[in-house]
């Protein structure tokens, strides 16, 4: 027994090294287009995280975490274009020339002090999310209500992202890849590189965080809240201001991934904001395996990468087959690949195929049929 | 006068296709639970047969009866969608009652495959095979009831599927070569010409109301009339309520609660057909003609109350009326002297984007003191 903890330790300790050294050499090793790819691919994987929690822990389906992802964007991209709007006349950023405003709206003010800007990546999307959180548990609607409520707040922002040119560029959107940080192109395949790395580590940290919120025992209670609300409430505990918390930390999250993949691919718009995004997050985590953490990291780079290969090869296909995806995972795997690899389904697959001994539940039922059970 | 009559008539003339598009979701969710995601897209196949109807109308044998196209197409659009519908309670949704996320996830895929499905195949062969399945669906009831029992009755039940099967692909076929419009797959959106009675408008009062909006609103009226009159008059309409009501009572009682799921599908996803005739008549068809209205749709469903139509019908028209008010930056012209920065909000939400946000917001302020809509189901249940 003590051979096998040790020798699973050292099993762990071997992947974390391998991981580590796939991180740092990959922008060697990569051309930059695939470098950028995997890069984004990283960043979503946050946003998954951050579906998890909510979703494959605490039952919570949100259809609207774009909001948060392109929130977290949008604070990265308007620090970026204040940073290198300073040459340019009046000193604001140049798309504000195009609808003849003159002054800098009083949003974009603090968004010159980069600290405020790291602050405000995770922090205003976390806030946004709270308030909506609050307002819709605390009347105890749940289940799909709150899908469509999330959906249709999902739609509101874009609706006002997509309709304020003058505020912040409307449906063009505010492009990153042109501006400058530390005096270097944000587009530059040097800085590119760093993002790269950046984002690695921050999906570590974020699955790390993850962990320990799920492992402790704030994370028993969203389990509970998952499989039975009314009885948790019954015993003393207050579902809404769980339900908010992790709601509002699912928000922080998907804010950080939207920056990270709003510097990666050169643009934040309202495109962040569209329905179908949304629950594409979704369906990465249900693909992993919901419930978990790193289901849904795997999920997420994995959909994606196989997103990008299909629709090189055959653009119309891809529809159909996350269309498939959908329905055969709800029917077929509920438990998502990584969940099903973790219960007994390979070995039962195995087994009904013939190949190896079928599962019996009780064994010792079978062995000797005489002797007592203690269930 | 004439400003709260145009204003009166722009609301409802909203409010209605909010009301027909949403009556068939408010009738699936409302009565079986179930989030149907792709109704949306049940509303663009009616859409697309809308579409299709007219072509087939414009050939010699039929152009006399041009004119008439609109109701020979609702009466398509119903079956098409109800088809469809039926086919994806029987295949998909029936594994999934009882767990309405999952439902959820399920139907938006269903919604992406139909979305691609109008995209790269052609017309035709969709109508194919919505044919083939409705001869499938049907002629079990015509064969005598004899010859499907035993072992005999799996043969009959494949020979009559293969049958089908060659009644849809001859009628692709038939339909590819007499329009060949159909016969080419094409993501480009269509156009359907309203037939000349239905271009222009009427003047009344000194207001115009343009005809298309008023048919819509004549269509409205009447499936929600015909669905009141089904549901509490009509035996199946009974059979629906009850089980409704109490599932596994009205299971006990002999109420066929698979059929009655069967029907309730299909009669909501017909009326996502019809609604998918009232779009085509304000604007060109696309696959994503659908989606544009599904999220304001449950927002109707939503603010009404569940398992309620006069709540389905309240809250798609007072929508719709506030949208037109806030849309249309109403408020200004019928009280021209506001304060300024009263003024300068109303002019700020004055467009059809801004006036969603704020019914959105509108809307949560009032779930705050209403969670359960307008006219929320009474009874023991704690926790639905």
């Amino acid at each position: 027994m003590k051979g096998t903890k040790q020798f699973r330790r050292w099993l762990t300790l071997l992947l974390w090294i391998v991981i580590l050294a796939a991180i740092i050499a990959a922008p060697f090793v990569l051309p930059v287009f695939r470098l950028n790819l995997l890069g984004r691919y990283l960043s979503l994987a946050i946003v998954a995280l951050g579906v998890d929690l909510i979703w494959g822990y605490t039952g919570l389906l949100s259809l609207g975490q774009g909001i948060f992802f392109a929130l977290g964007g949008y604070c990265a991209a308007m620090y970026l274009q204040l940073n290198s709007a300073s040459e340019l006349p009046n000193g604001i950023p140049e798309f504000f020339g195009l609808y003849g405003v003159k002054n800098l709206p009083f949003f974009w003010e603090p968004f010159n002090s980069p600290l405020f800007t790291t602050i405000a990546i995770w922090l205003l999307p976390g806030v946004v999310a709270a308030m909506l959180g609050f307002l819709v548990f605390r009347n105890r609607i749940k289940g799909v209500y709150f899908s469509i409520l999330t959906q249709a707040a999902l739609l509101v922002f874009f609706n006002f992202f997509n309709g304020q040119q003058k505020l912040i560029n409307g449906t063009n959107g505010l492009k990153t890849d042109v501006t400058q940080l530390f005096g270097q192109m944000v587009g530059s395949p040097s800085m590119q590189r760093c993002f790269f790395w950046l984002t690695a580590l921050l999906v570590i940290l974020a699955w790390l965080f993850s962990r320990w919120i799920v492992r402790d025992r704030f994370g028993h209670v969203l389990v509970g809240i998952r499989d039975d609300e009314p009885r948790l409430r019954f015993t003393g505990y207050n579902p809404t201001l769980f339900k908010t918390i992790i709601f509002a930390i699912a928000g922080g999250l998907a804010g950080i991934s939207g920056a990270l993949y709003t510097v990666q691919s050169g643009i934040v718009s309202p495109q962040f904001m569209t329905v179908p995004f949304s629950i594409e997050m979704v369906i990465w985590v249900a693909v992993g395996g919901r419930g978990t953490l790193l289901g849904a990291i795997i999920g997420a780079v994995f959909i994606n990468y196989a997103k990008s290969l299909v629709s090189e090869a055959l653009p119309a296909s891809w529809m159909f087959i996350q269309g498939g995806l959908f329905i055969l995972v709800v029917t077929a795997l509920p438990e998502g690949v990584l969940g099903w690899l973790q219960s007994e389904g390979p070995r039962n697959l195995l087994s009904r195929l013939g190949i190896a001994r079928p599962i019996s539940t009780y064994p010792s039922l079978e062995i000797d049929g005489k002797k007592e059970i203690n269930l | 006068m004439e400003l709260i009559l145009e204003c009166l008539f722009n609301g409802v003339a909203i409010g209605s296709v909010l009301l027909v598009a949403a009556l068939g979701l408010a009738i699936v969710f409302g009565l079986m639970g179930v989030i149907n995601l792709a109704h949306g897209e049940l509303m663009m196949l009616g859409a697309y047969s809308t579409y299709v109807t007219q072509l087939i109308f414009k050939l010699p044998a039929l152009k006399p009866f041009y004119n008439a196209y609109v109701i020979v197409a609702l009466v398509v659009a119903f079956i098409v969608s109800a088809v469809v519908g039926i086919l994806l309670e029987r295949s998909v949704i029936r594994r999934l009652y009882g767990s309405p996320l999952e439902t959820l996830l399920a139907t938006w895929g269903v919604s992406l495959i139909l979305q691609q499905f109008v995209r790269s195949v052609p017309l035709a062969y969709g109508a194919g095979l919505v044919l083939s399945l409705l001869v499938g669906f049907i002629s079990p009831f015509l064969l005598p009831q004899k010859l499907l029992e035993g072992s005999r009755g799996r043969l009959v039940r494949a020979a009559s599927w293969a049958f089908s099967a060659l009644v849809g692909v001859l009628g692709a076929g038939g339909l590819g070569s007499l329009v060949s419009r159909l016969g080419r797959a094409s993501a480009r959106n269509v156009d359907v010409t309203a037939p000349s009675w239905m271009r222009g408008g009427i003047d009344l009062w000194g207001v115009t109301f343009p005809i298309p909006r008023l048919v819509i609103i004549v269509i409205t009226f009447i499936a929600v009339l015909g669905i009141t009159w089904f549901l509490n008059r009509s035996v199946w309409g009974m059979r629906i309520r009850a089980v409704t009501q109490n599932r596994s009572m009205s299971d006990c009682l002999g109420i066929s609660t698979e059929r009655v799921d069967v029907l309730t599908f299909g009669i909501g996803s017909g009326l996502a057909g019809v609604a998918g005739v009232a779009v085509s008549l304000l604007g060109s068809v696309g696959p994503n003609v659908g989606a544009s209205y599904i999220v304001g749709c449950f927002m109707v469903v939503v603010l009404g109350g569940v398992g309620n139509l006069l709540g389905t019908v309240l809250a798609s028209f007072s929508i719709g009326i506030m949208t037109d008010l806030i849309g249309a930056g109403r408020l200004l012209s019928i009280w021209p002297d506001m304060p300024t920065p009263l003024a300068s909000a109303v002019d700020f939400f004055a467009t059809t984007s801004m006036a969603r946000v704020l019914v959105f917001a509108l809307i949560v302020v009032f779930l705050q003191f209403r969670p359960a809509g307008l006219f929320p189901q009474k009874g023991r249940m704690v926790e639905a």
